[in-house]
């Protein structure tokens, strides 16, 4: 049976490969997904059979609740949410694999014939320093994401010390409990101060850096599964853990590179001006004086209309005015004139990787209409009309020339060489990083004032009435 | 668990780290999030330990945190896949 069991979790480990590689084309994604879940179903079914497990009371309760309440959650959420919802499953799954561990740390301990052996007492303590940085760390993500904890970059004294001090402490527990496994108030603590170590790690980044945080929680629950894995020596836990920690790893690295800045300084809390006035803000001296040119929906109508090609621009604005449906609407009514219309999406753009992919997808718009920075930005030179909505320090001209710019240096979509750039946006606030965009100012730029989803539908009727 | 088997271990993780550098490299941006959402359902894996954990005849500690590991996990799981479906149905071509 024991043997049965390896062969049955390598066959899901195939599956879970299977299934990562099959996320990589939008034509295959979803058998994708489907063989992730056969590998998980069957690594469920064949553990339900180990000889270990003699009563399956406790069992079905959990599975049916947890089951229910995923479901619920799967099917209840909005696509705009999806941010959060990804933050939430990251800390239940980061969540599973510290309580895996404590639980397996009062197995040994109350079984006289079962031993703490170093390395197992290792993995315990990594696995519940893992998992818990991710519960709470995720908990604290959600709550950004959807408004109940602030968005703004925290900052308190000593921050860095005392979270240094902290890992300190739980590496200090860590080592004295591999020398006396039986002191369980160490234990609790190396819990609790690694559950304080996630709020405190997470709180400081700001709104707009969140799919930094959001990837690298992603990765962090995948790594505690693996280190569950080690605790419990089987290779399933660890190879798909492993899997997961490199896709969040990597997704992280993307988005760091997407804003130009390392990881370390967007974990320790990011840019300075992140999230305050705009008085404070560095690029607002050398903003030009200029008047902005206002437009109203007829106005814009008629640009639109003169144009053959226009590249759309999204941003986490649109996925706030759950503008979406409107502009898929703009798309038929610009397409129907034979204008050709592209989407350009930026790697930060949105609350987490993909997110306006995803927004413009329910709205079922053609994935091949949708660009990456680099297969556009050559492009908008060729393009009549660069649309933005809910979207601005990533069209920020001063990331390519302003060297006193805090986003000088990050990839951004050249929006500026359309011939006109018509810009939605509720107002002339400033974006996350706390600057003026000088692209207001340009003499091709056209501000478009209103929200999102209402200014567009407005752009829809006019362009229909033309 | 011996050393030899420690080692091995490590060996699988290592190899499995680089089989997901290589796959995940290669899925495009747009479908970042539905990437993230299905390889969260995978790391819900953890479910296999929490069964174990669980599954004893008497309440201990240790079968209460196994239940509470399992809830977590089938959340992570089932809220997953499902999640990841249900965008994945909206990525088609016209």
């Amino acid at each position: 049976m024991e043997i049965l069991s390896h062969i049955i979790y390598l066959i899901s480990s195939v599956f879970f490969i299977l299934g990562i590689k099959k996320l990589g084309s939008p034509k295959t994604a979803r058998v994708g997904n489907q063989f992730a879940a056969i590998g998980m179903l069957l690594a469920i079914v064949i553990t339900l059979f180990d000889h270990q497990i003699i009563s399956f009371t406790y069992i079905i309760i959990g599975l049916v609740l947890g089951s229910a309440i995923g479901a619920l959650m799967a099917t209840k959420v909005q696509m705009t949410g999806m941010p959060q919802m990804v933050g939430l499953l990251n800390g239940f799954g980061g969540g599973a694999s510290a309580l895996v561990a404590i639980s397996e740390y009062f197995k040994i301990l109350n079984e006289p014939t079962m031993m703490f052996e170093v390395n197992t007492t290792i993995t315990i303590i990594l696995s519940i320093l893992i998992g818990s940085v991710t519960l709470t760390g995720s908990f604290i993500a959600f709550g950004k994401l959807q408004g109940i904890v602030t968005g703004a970059v925290v900052k308190y004294p000593l921050q860095h010390p005392i979270n240094f001090i902290l890992l300190m402490a739980v590496i200090a527990g860590g080592a004295y409990i591999v020398i006396n496994p039986m002191e369980i108030n160490i234990l609790l603590v190396i819990v609790g101060v690694s559950l304080v170590l996630g709020v405190l790690l997470v709180l400081p980044i700001g709104g707009a850096d969140m799919p930094v945080a959001v990837s690298l929680l992603n990765s962090y629950s995948g790594l505690a599964a693996s280190a569950t894995g080690f605790v419990l020596g089987n290779n399933v836990l660890i190879i798909a853990g492993a899997l997961v920690g490199a896709s969040g790893f990597i997704l992280t690295m993307i988005m760091c590179r997407g804003m130009n800045r390392s990881l370390m300084n967007v974990l320790l809390g990011g840019w300075d001006s992140a999230g305050s006035a705009p008085a404070a803000a560095g690029g607002a001296k050398d903003a030009p004086q200029k008047p902005v040119k206002s437009v109203d929906a007829e106005e814009a109508a008629m640009i639109f209309d003169t144009a053959s090609s226009v590249v759309i621009v999204p941003g986490y604005g649109m996925a706030v005015a759950q503008a979406q449906h409107a502009i898929r609407d703009l798309t038929n009514a610009l397409e129907k004139k034979g204008i050709k219309v592209r989407f350009a999406i930026h790697p930060v753009a949105g609350r987490m990787p993909g997110h306006m992919n995803v927004l413009l997808a329910e709205a079922n718009i053609d994935y091949d209409k949708l660009y990456a920075l680099e297969d556009i930005n050559d492009d908008f030179s060729n393009t009549d009309v660069a649309f933005i909505i809910g979207a601005n320090d990533v069209v920020n001209p001063a990331a390519r020339h302003d060297q006193s710019s805090p986003i000088y240096g990050m990839p951004i979509l050249n929006v500026d060489y359309a011939k006109t750039v018509i810009m939605n946006k509720r107002s002339m606030n400033v974006g996350y990083a706390g600057i003026s965009n000088e692209l207001f100012f340009y003499d091709n730029t056209m501000m478009y004032f209103g929200d999102a989803k209402d200014a567009v539908s407005k752009l829809v009727n006019e362009i229909k009435a033309l | 668990m011996d050393t030899f088997h420690i080692l091995m271990q490590i060996y699988v993780f290592v190899l499995a780290v680089f089989v997901g550098f290589e796959l995940i490299t290669k899925v495009p941006p747009t479908l970042h999030t539905p990437l993230m959402s299905g390889s969260n359902a995978i790391s819900g894996i953890t479910i296999v330990g929490a069964l174990i954990s669980a599954g004893t005849d008497n309440l201990t500690l240790s079968t209460i945190l196994g239940v509470i590991a399992i809830v977590f996990a089938t959340i992570n799981v089932v809220g997953g896949f499902m999640v990841t479906d249900r965008m994945l149905k909206m990525f088609k071509k016209k």
